[in-house]
């Protein structure tokens, strides 16, 4: 189910007619892609080509002896084995910390180890090879001497002074403390009638994108050039860091975005093993190709959501919630990730807990502790899964000892949805939310009433049915208050370059990257619609550094907000551009002609009087028969950045409806609904598309995915047999509803929605499997929601 | 992720193989269907110094039935026991249980002999053999040796068979016309191995088992034939009686942990297994009321 | 020693001769050797599905098949059931459902898919749910592919006599 509702704000340029905007229409060149004639990293070839392969370490924390790679040396097929102290001649390393995350630290990190390994899987040697079998056979022979260090594994311990230091210059293993306090929790607690309190533990997971990570680097020496094609969603960062980290300037690295196979937030960050491959082909002069393995991209992928959070919320007799309270601790690993730092994903936990309803009363303290474990970081929906499911769950809880139903308590304490502009107990800004809206529609959608009254009936005959209801905000279309004011070069403004050719199309160079969001589509939907072209006659171009301007890439939300205000308004300089000069060929005005279908028309009666192919060969090839004075310029660019509000937030709610088998543990999910509002639709069905992948990621963190360390920080599920990913057999129907507050920031409107999805998934999961516990007094603050949890939950085992 | 190297010959004949194996011996590995040792390669878990490839030995391919005797062939795959008519007349519990066995494109190249061969305890294929009184034959140097299933099994990856020796065909007696069978598993998603699982085949006269064969699997290191269906057999099932059975039951697992169960897991899931496997071949839902530790 | 062996198959109806090292596996083969990069390889321990091809008429990972075992054998890739159009019609109900987003599960989805819709012209839900469930895909949430197979099958049993 999809509905929208027209935008009462007339766009201007958007609201012509034969406009692509709202309506769904399929994306271009998704033929490639099914014929199999996509150019994924993985699938690049280049002449001189070799392939590195990485020695890692088996063990979570340990000094490095010395390494013996004599036998390797000698394998068939070995062009070079290096240390991580040989690369350090060519490359720098790097700290992974942001200066408005007031107090963070991390430790240096080299693209190989030197001297000591802090996670099971860090590299300690690349043995490069003709190919990647004989590579992985000399690794087999390259001996090296490690002597054990005690490892760091258990984030509850990880501050205790017993407790060994991961980094001594550090002084201890804190990377980050945030501590927050808004109005009077501790009097708004007292004045509750209940007080509740519940832990909440999230599974460390991770994103297991398709196509695991790919880099071929190709250092041309001749031309002083590195190239990098990689699956990245941010190739100008690749390009800056990559050239301040190898001594080069930008002008001398050029970053290709060709098709990737998945994203997520996983291929958003600066990998070791990466800027190790970067390294390695300027160290050797050639082409470098490195493909993670599935069990290098469990070790090495970051991994996310090891969370253990404390809730406690106060709530009056007539379901009016009183103040939230929270104390996070999460475990990222031995270093901060570079350079969007491994801190955001706490301090988003903090941004967001109790960010949908009314009270202001909030205190919260986040720390985020180093150990010796794989790196953690963003991954999609950073932090909102957390903050939704230790807030819902609360308020599920409140509503619960209460005695009130679930959507009733969200009915008393939602954001009223004509309170905006107003501010989360956090200090967020809101510009516009709908939640009241939002969840009236879900309430139908779901047709409350009568699924309540089904597992009524189903509970007397022993059929233990759930429903769980989970609201939520989504941060989305970030400003530099992300990550430019803590000092990264990360952009995050878009920049569209849009022109006609000479036979009348477009090409539309962007800044925004594509892995399948539809960022091309969007794009091509913009420029069609502003400018009065069939979508066929647009080509975009994206993903490669020397072909398209600066700016931030795709991730956060942020390409269709971003990325395609940068369109639009680029789009409306060149039809300006167009019309100035069909209006001295045809020797009318401007403002008397339009563009539609591809052809210039006389606003009043629509009569057509010059096709864009024709216009388009008298600039380019005619010009004399112009008339003097005129300089046609159909190129134009143009470059966005939300600059009112830091974020532009949306919102909605998720509901789950699912069987516990009591007996067993397991839970069949029957069917999930969302309603979301993420401002103006471009694309309905790519709207719906993200909503529906981003809930499946979700349920499979609620259900199965976690990556399972055991005491000694060896991850002991690295392979998909073992790390379980919800597959098409378990997942059910999603139905997808909206509701459209623009935002007034841009033209266009539009807020993100990758993250929705995700973001209440787990939360309305494990609210809908403690309703169908309820009858047992059993509650479940913990995810996955393992049948062997919910059996020890039951108490049968 | 590439396998090491190795040394591959293709047999022309079981001849032909059984003289690579005694040439290799334990160097030497049995590629059939592929869908467990070459996994295992890839992650260089195995690292084999020379293959012997089955996969042409048609002689090996196929399900007969002779008199009162079913037999298949090794190279049978799951996707041929999942359509042939013979299995579906005179062994349907291997065709539930097959439809359990991974995904389609699995299916196809897996094979019966592999499975069994492989002896992964979670698998469903040698419990179902333990449940249907299946006799393994197996040919080496010295010619060929009918092992009974419950003698096959030996633990964990581990069988009777010796190295030189090649698994040729089951043999299953054709099961009676009034015979019923259940098949079920616990698995987290479709395709996975079992958390614990349950092939049985029964014999119901006048409400009552006049046989009962539970082939329990991922209880322990080997499938388990569990003794504790005798307390079923010729008594009218009470939930008293059931409730004794499913006590003796647990005398008989051995479960192991991983990361899916804990072994009071694995001993809770079996005895609802059971108690649903009785309720269902008597058709009596009576019988089904939720089990307590 | 490990000798390359010699082997002559049929692939997309070409004839292809070929000296292999018993160890290449026949994803790596198609997409090294052959540079039919629409194989592709997600996990190479036979979980994921993204290398599904046809061998001989039946779906099979090619992750867990050798190319030495292809002698004599009939291997067809997504760039074969393409250019014949023998999918012409799943591939565009997909399109129209946005049935793929990355596109990196897609080749193998599509060999599963109508692979099931050979042998079941008519399945429901539950069904395409079960015979995908082999094939990970991590960006769609799999409704749009449920859909754009159930659309298919329904078509083509409308145009069968």
């Amino acid at each position: 189910m999809t509905s929208t509702s027209a935008n009462p704000e007339t766009l201007s340029a958007l609201d012509r007619p034969n406009s692509y905007i709202g309506k769904t229409v399929p994306r271009p060149n998704l033929d490639r892609l099914m014929q199999g004639r996509g150019l994924y990293v993985s699938d690049i070839e280049l002449p001189r080509m070799v392939h590195v392969v990485f020695v890692r370490s088996p063990h979570a924390h340990a000094k490095i002896i010395g390494i013996d790679a004599s036998a390797a040396k000698q394998m068939p097929g070995v062009i070079a084995i290096v240390s991580g102290g040989e690369l350090a001649a060519v490359i720098t390393p790097w700290v992974g910390v942001l200066s408005h995350l007031k107090g963070m630290k991390s430790a240096p990190q080299n693209a190989i180890a030197i001297d000591r390994v802090c996670w099971q899987g860090e590299a300690v040697a690349a043995v490069v090879a003709n190919s990647r079998a004989q590579g992985e056979d000399a690794a087999e022979l390259v001996s090296v001497d490690y002597q054990e260090l005690d490892a760091v594994t258990d984030m509850r311990t990880a501050l205790d002074p017993t407790t060994a230091v991961i980094h001594a210059s550090l002084g201890d293993n804190l990377a980050f403390e945030r501590n927050h306090d808004a109005g009077t929790v501790d009097q708004a607690l007292a004045e509750s009638d209940e007080v509740i309190e519940a832990e909440f533990i999230f599974g460390r997971h991770t994103g297991v994108t398709l196509e695991p990570r790919a880099v071929v680097a190709d250092w041309n020496a001749a031309e002083a050039r590195l190239t990098i094609y990689q699956g990245s969603q941010a190739p100008h960062m690749v390009q800056n860091i990559a050239a301040l980290h190898l001594g080069l300037k930008e002008s001398q690295v050029r970053v290709v975005c060709k098709d990737v196979g998945g994203s997520f937030g996983i291929k958003v960050h600066i990998y070791a093993d990466e800027m190790a491959a970067y390294a390695l082909s300027k160290l050797l002069r050639r082409p470098v190709k490195f493909v993670a393995d599935r069990v290098e991209s469990f070790n090495t992928d970051i991994h996310a959501r090891d969370h253990r959070c404390k809730g406690k919320i106060g709530v009056k007799r007539d379901g009016t919630i009183t103040a939230f309270e929270i104390d996070d601790l999460t475990g990222i690993g031995p270093y901060s990730m570079y350079p969007r730092t491994s801190a955001i994903e706490a301090n988003q936990v903090v941004n967001l807990v109790g960010g949908p309803y009314v009270t202001r009363n909030y205190r919260a303290r986040a720390r985020v502790v180093f150990q010796n474990k794989n790196v953690m970081c963003q991954y999609r929906a950073v932090g909102h899964p957390i903050a939704c499911s230790v807030t819902e769950g609360l308020v599920d809880l409140a509503a619960m000892k209460i005695g009130m139903d679930p959507i009733e308590i969200r009915r008393r304490n939602l954001i009223a949805d004509d309170a905006y502009p107003c501010a989360s107990p956090s200090g967020l800004r809101f510009e516009q939310l709908s939640h009241h809206a939002a969840l009236a529609k879900l309430v139908r959608m779901m047709d409350y009433d009568a699924l309540r009254a089904e597992q009524s009936a189903l509970r007397a005959r022993n059929i233990h049915r759930g429903i769980g209801i989970a609201s939520f905000i989504e941060v989305t279309n970030p400003s530099a208050a992300f990550y430019g004011v803590g000092g990264a070069k990360i952009s995050s403004q878009d920049g569209v370059a849009v022109r006609l050719d000479a036979q009348g199309s477009v090409i539309c160079q962007t800044s925004i990257t594509e892995q399948g969001q539809g960022s091309e589509s969007l794009t091509a939907q913009i420029v069609g619609s502003v400018l009065g072209v069939s979508m066929d006659r647009v080509r975009v171009i994206l993903g490669d550094t020397d072909n398209t301007p600066y700016g931030g890439g795709t991730w956060a939300s942020r390409g269709a907000g971003i990325g395609g205000e940068a369109a639009l308004q680029a789009t409306k300089v060149l039809r300006k551009n167009i019309l100035d000069v069909a209006a001295a060929i045809l020797q009318s005005t401007a403002g008397e002609l339009d563009i539609v279908n591809n052809v210039v028309v006389t606003v009043v009666d629509g009569a057509p009087r010059i096709e864009l192919s024709e216009l388009a060969r008298i600039v380019y090839f005619r010009p004399d028969t112009l008339p003097p004075g005129i300089q046609p310029e159909l190129m134009a660019t143009r470059h966005f950045v939300p600059r009112e509000y830091p974020f532009a937030f949306t919102n909605g709610v998720q509901a789950s409806w699912l069987d516990v088998d009591i007996d067993t543990g397991f839970v069949k999910l029957l069917k999930h609904w969302v309603v979301e509002d993420c401002g103006t639709i471009i694309n309905p069905q790519l709207v719906d598309e993200q909503i529906r992948g981003g809930v499946v990621q979700g349920l499979g963190a609620a259900l199965f995915e976690k990556c399972v360390y055991d005491e000694r920080g060896q991850l002991t599920n690295a392979n998909m047999a073992d790390y379980l990913v919800p597959m098409s057999g378990e997942m059910p129907d999603i139905d997808v509803g909206h509701v459209v507050s623009p935002t007034l920031e841009s033209e266009l409107g539009a807020k993100g929605a990758g993250e929705a999805g995700t973001a209440g998934a787990a939360a309305a999961v494990t609210n809908a499997v403690n309703d169908a516990l309820k009858p047992f007094g059993a509650i479940i603050t913990e995810i996955p929601l393992t049948p062997q949890i919910i059996l020890t939950a039951l108490g049968r085992i | 992720m590439k396998a090491s190297a190795f040394d591959y010959a293709r047999a022309t004949s079981v001849a032909h193989a059984l003289e690579l194996l005694t040439a290799h011996g334990e160097r030497a590995k049995v590629l059939a269907g592929g869908q467990s040792l070459l996994p295992a390669m890839n992650l260089r878990l195995m690292a084999p110094e020379f293959i012997v490839d089955i996969g042409e030995l048609a002689e090996l391919r196929g399900v007969t039935v002779k008199g009162d005797v079913l037999t298949i062939g090794a190279l049978t795959r799951h996707a041929d026991l999942l359509k042939s008519p013979e299995i579906a007349a005179h062994a349907p519990l291997l065709r539930d249980a097959v439809a359990h066995v991974a995904h389609p494109a699995i299916r196809n190249r897996g094979t019966i002999g592999g499975s069994l061969a492989q002896a992964d305890p979670a698998s469903e294929l040698p419990a179902c053999m333990l449940a249907l009184d299946a006799t393994i034959i197996a040919r080496g140097p010295r010619g060929e040796r009918r092992i009974a299933a419950d003698e096959f099994f030996a633990g964990i990856y581990e069988t009777a068979l010796a190295p030189q020796e090649l698994l040729i065909a089951v043999e299953l007696p054709v099961q009676p016309k009034d015979s019923t069978h259940y098949f079920h598993e616990f698995a987290r998603r479709h395709g996975d191995y079992a958390i614990v699982g349950l092939a049985a085949q029964a014999l119901v006269r006048d409400g009552r088992f006049a046989d009962l064969r539970l082939g329990f699997f991922a209880v322990g290191d080997r499938p388990l034939l569990a003794r504790s269906a005798g307390e079923l057999i010729d008594v009218a099932v009470t939930p008293a009686v059931l409730a004794e059975a499913s006590s003796a039951l647990d005398e008989e697992l051995s479960p192991l942990e991983d990361q899916q169960a804990t072994p009071a897991m694995r001993r809770h899931l079996a005895k609802v297994l059971l108690m649903r496997c009785v309720s269902s071949l008597l058709s009596r839902p009576d019988l089904c009321t939720g089990v307590s530790a | 020693m490990t000798a390359a062996v010699a082997i002559s198959l049929s692939v997309n109806g070409e004839l292809v001769e070929a000296s292999v090292l018993p160890r290449l596996n026949l994803a790596d083969f198609l997409r090294e050797h052959l540079k039919l990069t629409g194989t592709h390889v997600g996990c190479e321990h036979g979980v994921c599905g993204a290398c599904t091809v046809r061998v001989n008429g039946d779906i099979i990972r090619s992750c867990l098949m050798l190319a030495v075992q292809m002698h004599n054998a009939k291997v067809e890739t997504i760039e074969g059931v393409s250019d014949s159009g023998e999918i012409a019609d799943l591939q565009s109900a997909f399109r129209e459902r946005n049935a793929l987003q990355c596109g990196f599960c897609t080749p193998g989805m599509l060999m599963a898919a109508q692979d099931l819709l050979q042998q079941s012209p008519t399945p429901d839900r539950e069904q395409i749910r079960e015979h995908l469930s082999g094939n990970y895909c991590r960006c769609t949430g799999y409704q749009a592919i449920v859909d754009a197979i159930e659309t298919t099958a329904r078509a083509r049993a409308g145009r069968s006599p």
